[in-house]
């Protein structure tokens, strides 16, 4: 696999000269806080990606497996003062290690082409297996599978990981919305929806509410039916080639030209898609439709009190309510006061904040396929404080985060709290204007 | 220096196996993916590999490993969250460093007697929360509070941005335990408030920077919590403006606990990274806080404002309430980092002048700025005296350094020529060996090498720190 620009050595030194190693990241990184080992911390990786541009140290396997240690959290860098590019040099030290094959084996290899470039480079390939896990699901295949113990024959870590999941919507997205809907009252802006991959299979109700709430707000929404793969799990997992060409394609799907923004309700999604202009820098051809892109991309939270979005006048079926922060969205795109402010625009909603909102929930992409024992650890500490607040509804915006905290409740017997998007929320509000006598 | 240290020679073997049985096999670390990220403290132009790491649980396995180290006449290096500006907590050349993080325990809170037991590996931001959970008040509160640990706080002595009003970290610890070179363990001062038996041994280990012997616990002094806190920010078109306010503050017998100014590079290196609203195109800025009963802070932050004013302060802002105060300091502790937005290597420097110098301070080292070509930032503790000049430059530009080190020695000058010291908080450490003897004179340094001869005759606790070997 061919990286490109943006490995260790080629890279400008001065993103890695930038970390002066004063500290400030230590406490912010639930892996050094784990082992108080410095390798396990944001800057002790920087040392270990500085000793390979310095030709001190070869890509080795201990490298690799520390590259893949790290969360990608990226509290570190809200954290740090120096203003260290963190997320650059994580992928570019990722992608180096997938470029040295370090951590290759024919069992990863196998994995990484059929799921990073088999699955999440085709879209309708990805509905097609969506749709029979659906099935799988709904016939009553799983429950009958798990009743019968049959998982007792499936390997250790595919048995772990099939409680985990995620149950499949019985639609899909371009099954809910239409490619082009407009609004009750006179279009004030034009914007594109885009509807993810695990978050289209899963969480398609999502994808809809984000339609009706963008109407809502007068707001035209085109949302293209069959969508590509951002990229992000390709980036964030060493694959910056495969990366590269999805946002390309999603540059031909998407004319940033027309609209007024692109809209990502996806925290982890959003982190990666608003980076392009970075991602194609030296891509001649897209490089300037890809910084017209990153001037459009917003979440859906930070774009609808950028707008000045309408409160309901309804209230939502939730009541007491938590806000768990998505890394991505609260430390890689600094989006954290809005969700609240959408929260908080809902009558009757009381609003309780956790300790550590912004800590790692372990979900972290597909961390808790990877590293199930820190994943595991943090999922914990996560559901401590959300169960703290005594709330009945955890909102959280990013579908890693939900389906862990989901797993996580459903795992210790919690049948009542419910892990809801906070714009699923309001869009149950908006709707339930209409519903009143 | 773009290129690191040389790998290290490896350990003795029999050590190794015999530090294997003691602590859990995490906890001993010797691949260089290990090492290489213990290279450095929060020092920017000092690199140095260990031999090996070893990061002990509790205070038996920190002492079998301190014993084991000291019978093979390794010598060893005492660390906890590397956050050291002097380098005092890099590794020197075959050394064992002994990394103190996992002793994180707070042992007992003494409210009857307004103490506090520890660790040495507590997060000192930690012991400031028990203390306020308890309504009291553990005042030191070095810049990188949130990480440093209290066991570097002592061996450094650290300051920090109460110091004006309440000093140091020596003014707050009562008691130490420490291993010492023939692997005895010492325990030294106590609870009692008045105590004049002996010497004061306690005091030679404070501030010692890991040269004298390994601290195991340490026993706190606390404050009752202060009943009110105000603070101000004031703005000012020059730096000799605020300097002037100062001097007038101090001169007017106004303690405020707080008196922290940040120049305009700084200002906007802070704003930068913090968003807390500070005036980017103010030549300086005045950080003030007072504490104690509401009655004198108000009349305190009377005179300090009137004093601000006539020293022409172009802008008075009080913080609407504590969450302002907290944000507007945890802006200034982030200074010294924020610098690295200019360029990629910052230098710190600790310079300290008696206070009514410091106009005269500030002027010189714009002086050298321009005079040397380069870009020097300065914030620091004006209430106290404490500056610190910060060179911003380029590591990889060899001649650039060369200046910086020139400069470095003139401002050395100007500040012992003042009546000033090398260092006001951070240590000796390697950073700043060289101005040493210059400062202390013969005798009292040739007093420093015969302690350290008597206390550590091998010469294995943090070698070549402080003191040339």
């Amino acid at each position: 696999m061919k990286t490109g620009p943006g490995s260790l050595a080629e890279m400008d030194y001065s993103v890695l000269q930038q970390c002066m190693h004063c500290g400030m990241c230590l406490p912010t990184c639930p892996t050094y806080e784990e082992t108080k080992r410095e390798r396990h911390s944001p800057r002790g990786r920087i040392a270990l990606m500085r000793a390979i541009a310095d030709g001190e140290m070869e890509v080795s396997k201990a490298f690799g497996e520390e590259m893949y240690y790290c969360l990608g959290c990226l509290a570190c860098t809200t954290a740090c003062p120096a203003g260290v590019d963190y997320p650059q040099l994580f992928e570019a030290a990722r992608a180096e290690v997938e470029e040295a094959g370090v951590l290759e084996s024919p069992k990863r290899n196998a994995i990484r082409a059929s799921v990073l470039r088999g699955l999440f480079t085709r879209p309708r390939l990805l509905r097609l297996i969506g749709r029979l896990l659906w099935i799988w699901q709904a016939s009553g295949g799983q429950s009958l599978f798990r009743r019968l113990k049959l998982n007792r024959l499936l390997p250790a870590n595919l048995r772990r990981l099939e409680p985990q999941a995620p149950a499949i919507n019985r639609q899909f997205s371009h099954q809910l919305i239409r490619p082009v809907e407009r609004p009750a009252a006179p279009t004030r802006r034009r914007v594109a929806v885009l509807t993810g991959c695990v978050q289209d299979l899963a969480f398609s109700d999502i994808n809809r509410a984000t339609v009706d709430v963008l109407l809502a707000n007068d707001c035209e929404v085109h949302t293209p039916p069959v969508q590509p793969c951002c990229g992000s799990l390709h980036a964030h997992n060493g694959d910056l080639a495969t990366a590269r060409e999805l946002a390309r394609r999603q540059l031909d799907l998407i004319d940033p030209d027309q609209f007024d923004a692109i809209i990502s309700n996806a925290g982890g999604c959003g982190s990666h898609l608003r980076h392009y202009d970075h991602l194609l820098t030296d891509d001649v051809r897209y490089a300037a439709k890809a910084i017209a892109w990153s001037a459009k991309l917003r979440d859906i939270h930070e774009y609808l009190v950028e707008i000045s979005f309408r409160a309901p006048t309804a209230p939502a079926d939730a009541q007491t309510v938590t806000y768990h922060e998505s890394c991505h969205l609260c430390h890689g795109q600094k989006v954290s006061a809005q969700p609240r402010a959408i929260l908080q625009a809902i009558p009757g909603v009381e609003l309780r904040e956790c300790a550590e909102s912004t800590w790692c929930c372990g979900s972290a992409g597909i961390y808790n396929i990877t590293q199930p024992e820190t994943s595991a650890r943090l999922q914990e500490r996560k559901l401590g404080h959300l169960a703290a607040t005594g709330a009945g509804t955890v909102a959280t915006a990013n579908p890693g985060c939900h389906l862990q905290i989901a797993n996580g409740l459903s795992a210790g017997g919690d049948t009542t709290t419910t892990v809801e998007h906070p714009i699923v929320l309001l869009a149950r509000a908006y709707a339930a204007e209409h519903s009143r006598p | 220096m773009s290129s690191g240290a040389p790998p290290a020679s490896p350990l003795d073997a029999e050590l190794l196996a015999e530090l294997r049985q003691l602590v859990p096999s995490d906890a001993l670390l010797t691949a260089p993916e290990d090492l290489i990220p213990y290279a450095f403290d929060g020092t920017a132009a000092h690199r140095a590999r260990p031999a090996a790491v070893v990061i002990p649980t509790d205070r038996d396995q920190l002492i079998a490993v301190v014993r084991a180290a000291l019978r093979r006449e390794v010598p060893i290096v005492t660390r906890g969250n590397g956050t050291g500006l002097s380098a005092g907590s890099l590794p020197s050349t075959g050394s064992l460093v002994v990394c103190l993080n996992r002793l994180d325990r707070i042992l007992e809170l003494d409210p009857a007697n307004l103490t506090m037991m520890v660790e040495p590996g507590v997060v000192t931001q930690t012991i400031s929360s028990a203390a306020e959970a308890a309504d009291l008040f553990y005042p030191p509160d070095p810049g990188s509070m949130k990480i440093s640990t209290i066991g570097g706080n002592v061996a450094e002595n650290s300051g920090g941005l109460r110091g004006l009003k309440y000093g140091v970290t020596r003014d707050y610890v009562m008691g130490l335990e420490v291993i010492l070179a023939d692997g005895s363990v010492c325990w030294l001062g106590g609870k009692c408030v008045k105590d004049v038996a002996g010497f004061s041994l306690r005091d030679l280990f404070i501030g010692s920077e890991g040269t004298l012997g390994v601290i195991t616990k340490i026993l706190l002094k606390l404050v009752p919590k202060p009943a009110a806190r105000r603070t101000l920010l004031a703005t000012f078109a020059s730096m000799e403006d605020a300097a002037s306010a100062v001097s007038g503050i101090i001169a007017a017998k106004v303690v405020p606990c707080t008196l922290e100014f940040l120049d305009q590079k700084t200002i906007r290196c802070v704003e930068d990274f913090a968003h807390v609203g500070l005036p980017v195109s103010a030549g300086a800025l005045l950080l003030i806080e007072a504490d104690g009963n509401p009655a004198a802070v108000d009349a305190e932050i009377a005179v300090v404002e009137a004093t601000c004013r006539a020293h022409h302060a172009t802008d008075i802002r009080a913080a609407a309430d504590a969450a302002e105060a907290t944000r507007l300091a945890t802006a200034r502790r982030s200074a010294f980092s924020a610098l690295a937005r200019m360029r990629p290597t910052t230098i710190l420097e600790d310079v300290t002048v008696p206070r009514s110098e410091l106009a005269r301070m500030v002027r010189f080292i714009e002086t050298v700025a321009t005079k040397h070509d380069l870009q020097i930032a300065t914030f620091g503790h004006f209430g106290d005296g404490n500056l610190h000049p910060t060179f911003l430059t380029d590591e990889r530009d060899e001649a650039e350094m060369v200046r910086v080190h020139t400069a470095m020695q003139e401002i050395v000058t100007m500040t012992l020529e003042l009546g000033g010291t090398i260092t006001g908080e951070h240590g000796v450490g390697l950073a700043k060996r060289e101005f040493l003897p210059q400062q202390l004179g013969d005798a009292s340094y040739q007093l420093h090498r015969q302690i350290k001869r008597t206390l550590d005759p091998a010469g294995l606790f943090n070698p070549g720190k402080v003191l040339a070997p």
